[in-house]
């Protein structure tokens, strides 16, 4: 059985055959698409390692069949920059060692725009801890994980309270 | 894997079909299908995805005041709904207090209700499950069990039902609307689950091909929205399934508890809902000892399946809690960390 899907992935149209309907969300963007960026951690949705947005909404990719989200736009790792210019969350990141091996942290960095982009935690610290409490980190990077979400989301509302004005 | 085939109908009429072949699964978002699947404790032929249908992602808020939501809403949409949470806050609270928001973004409210249990001898297919593999032995009851159920188990199985959402809905008369091959009819929440006896293998009373279309709440029983709590203890502060969890809802006038509304979760293999501890509430003054005797009713025929003792007095002690925060008020806003009996200011404690 052959399935072709269509997926916009980081603003790019992608046509894709599947000859299997078990392919995940996850298994197609490292395997197929060369995108391995997002990162397979426990593959049960208990890690949060594999985050992308789908429709604007984060995600774990490997509870996702692929064949399921046929149309759907899907915004990766690789896609948050722009050219050489860092995301606002992984210029955060950096800014407050919130990583150290750095395994988790595309899917940090993923849950963190859909975190912010929900619009529910503001900067409340305590918000931000539980909105991100679906992405592990084995390294512990906890405390400047938090410092650089909640500096990112000053800096991006920021900027949005600043173009409407 | 097993490998499936996969099916997208286009209409309730054609899933129902589908679905109702042996070994075909829905799936909607397959945050539990998928886990299940990828562990191999469920190996379906074939997958019905129905999240195309048409007609069930709306939330529609009813002339009584009740709410009918449709069975591929996502738990994300539904308990940040501002009109929702204001009417039903103690079902958003359970609802914003699973799993994480990356499943709370994708898992739908048709799937949560039918969420298997995440007892480890289920989720183990080397291990002896009656409810996986029927008739081949229970290891749980003499294994790791000092999360299983205290409450309306057997000696075939033990399991709990994980769900947070389920616990407010029962707790508040919710009614399912099911579509299956003999049409629609509606099931009351609290008779969807069944208790173990002899068949654990049936988790609910669902025929095959049945779909959950929606799922209703009635317009009084918003009437419980001043004084509604969820509460929920777990292994760690977040992103956990609960040990014990309680909904509370109490409608106070001049004073005077007039109706309560009470149920358990993690106790039992369904939301189990505590009706002789409402009568005892009704009429009392919202106080510790009413509270204290309502808990002990609500246990009264609890007893331990292996290494759970304590979760006998720990559910008590829930219920005491969640109903002392409902009797206070319910919050404004979902707290912090939604449904914590633990207080989210630093040094601060809360006392049952």
């Amino acid at each position: 059985m052959n399935l072709p899907i269509s997926l916009t992935v980081n603003g790019v149209r992608r046509n894709v055959e599947l000859e299997d309907p078990r392919v995940t969300l996850l298994d197609l963007l490292r395997e197929r698409l060369d995108l391995t960026g997002t990162k397979k951690g426990c593959d049960r949705g208990q890690c949060g390692a594999c985050t992308v947005l789908v429709d604007g909404r984060r995600i774990n990719s490997c509870l996702a069949l692929a064949v399921s989200l046929d149309g759907a736009d899907i915004l990766t790792i690789e896609g948050v920059a722009h050219g050489s210019e860092l995301h606002p969350l992984q210029a955060a990141f950096i800014a407050h060692d919130g990583l150290q091996c750095g395994f988790c942290t595309p899917g940090q960095i993923m849950s963190a725009i859909g975190l912010i982009e929900e619009g529910q935690a503001g900067d409340d610290p305590e918000r931000v801890r539980e909105g991100m409490s679906g992405n592990l980190c084995r390294c512990g990077a906890y405390a400047g994980i938090t410092e650089a979400v909640l500096d990112a989301q000053r800096s991006l509302t920021g900027a949005k309270q600043g173009r409407a004005a | 894997m097993k490998h499936f085939d996969y099916v997208r109908p286009a209409s309730i009429a054609d899933a129902v079909a589908a679905a109702a072949e042996p070994g075909a699964v829905y799936l909607a978002a397959g945050t539990n299908v998928l886990d299940l699947m990828k562990g191999g404790v469920i190996r379906p032929n074939r997958l019905v995805d129905v999240t195309r249908l048409p007609g069930l992602d709306r939330i529609e808020h009813l002339p009584d005041g009740g709410v009918r939501i449709g069975a591929l809403v996502r738990n994300a949409d539904l308990g940040h709904d501002a009109h929702f949470a204001k009417s039903w806050p103690a079902v958003a609270e359970a609802l914003l207090s699973g799993a994480s928001a990356q499943l709370r973004n994708a898992a739908t409210v048709g799937g949560n209700l039918l969420q298997r249990t995440r007892c480890g001898y289920f989720y183990d297919p080397a291990s002896a499950c009656n409810k996986r593999e029927p008739g081949s032995g229970c290891d749980a009851r003499g294994g790791e069990n000092r999360l299983h159920a205290v409450l309306g188990w057997s000696e075939a199985c033990i399991a709990t039902h994980p769900s947070d959402f389920c616990v407010p809905l029962v707790a508040l008369d919710a009614v399912v609307e099911i579509e299956g091959r003999g049409g629609r009819r509606e099931v009351a929440l609290e008779a969807l689950h069944r208790l173990p006896g002899d068949t654990p293998e049936r988790d609910s009373v669902l025929e095959p091909g049945d779909l959950i279309v929606a799922l209703r709440l009635p317009g009084d029983a918003a009437g419980f929205a001043a004084h509604a709590r969820y509460i929920k203890v777990r292994e760690r502060t977040s992103f956990a399934f609960a040990v014990v969890s309680a909904a509370a809802g109490l409608r106070i006038e001049q004073g005077t508890i007039r109706d309560a509304r009470l149920a358990l979760g993690g106790v039992a293999a369904k939301p189990w809902r505590a009706r002789a501890a409402e009568q005892i509430l009704a009429g009392a003054s919202p106080r510790a000892e009413a509270f204290r005797r309502a808990a002990e009713t609500a246990l009264a025929d609890a007893k331990p399946s292996g290494d759970n003792q304590f979760k006998i007095e720990l559910a008590q002690r829930i219920l005491v809690r969640a109903l002392t925060l409902a009797a206070a008020g319910t919050p404004q806003r979902v707290p912090a960390l939604p449904a914590s009996p633990f207080s989210s200011k630093a040094g601060a404690l809360i006392d049952a």
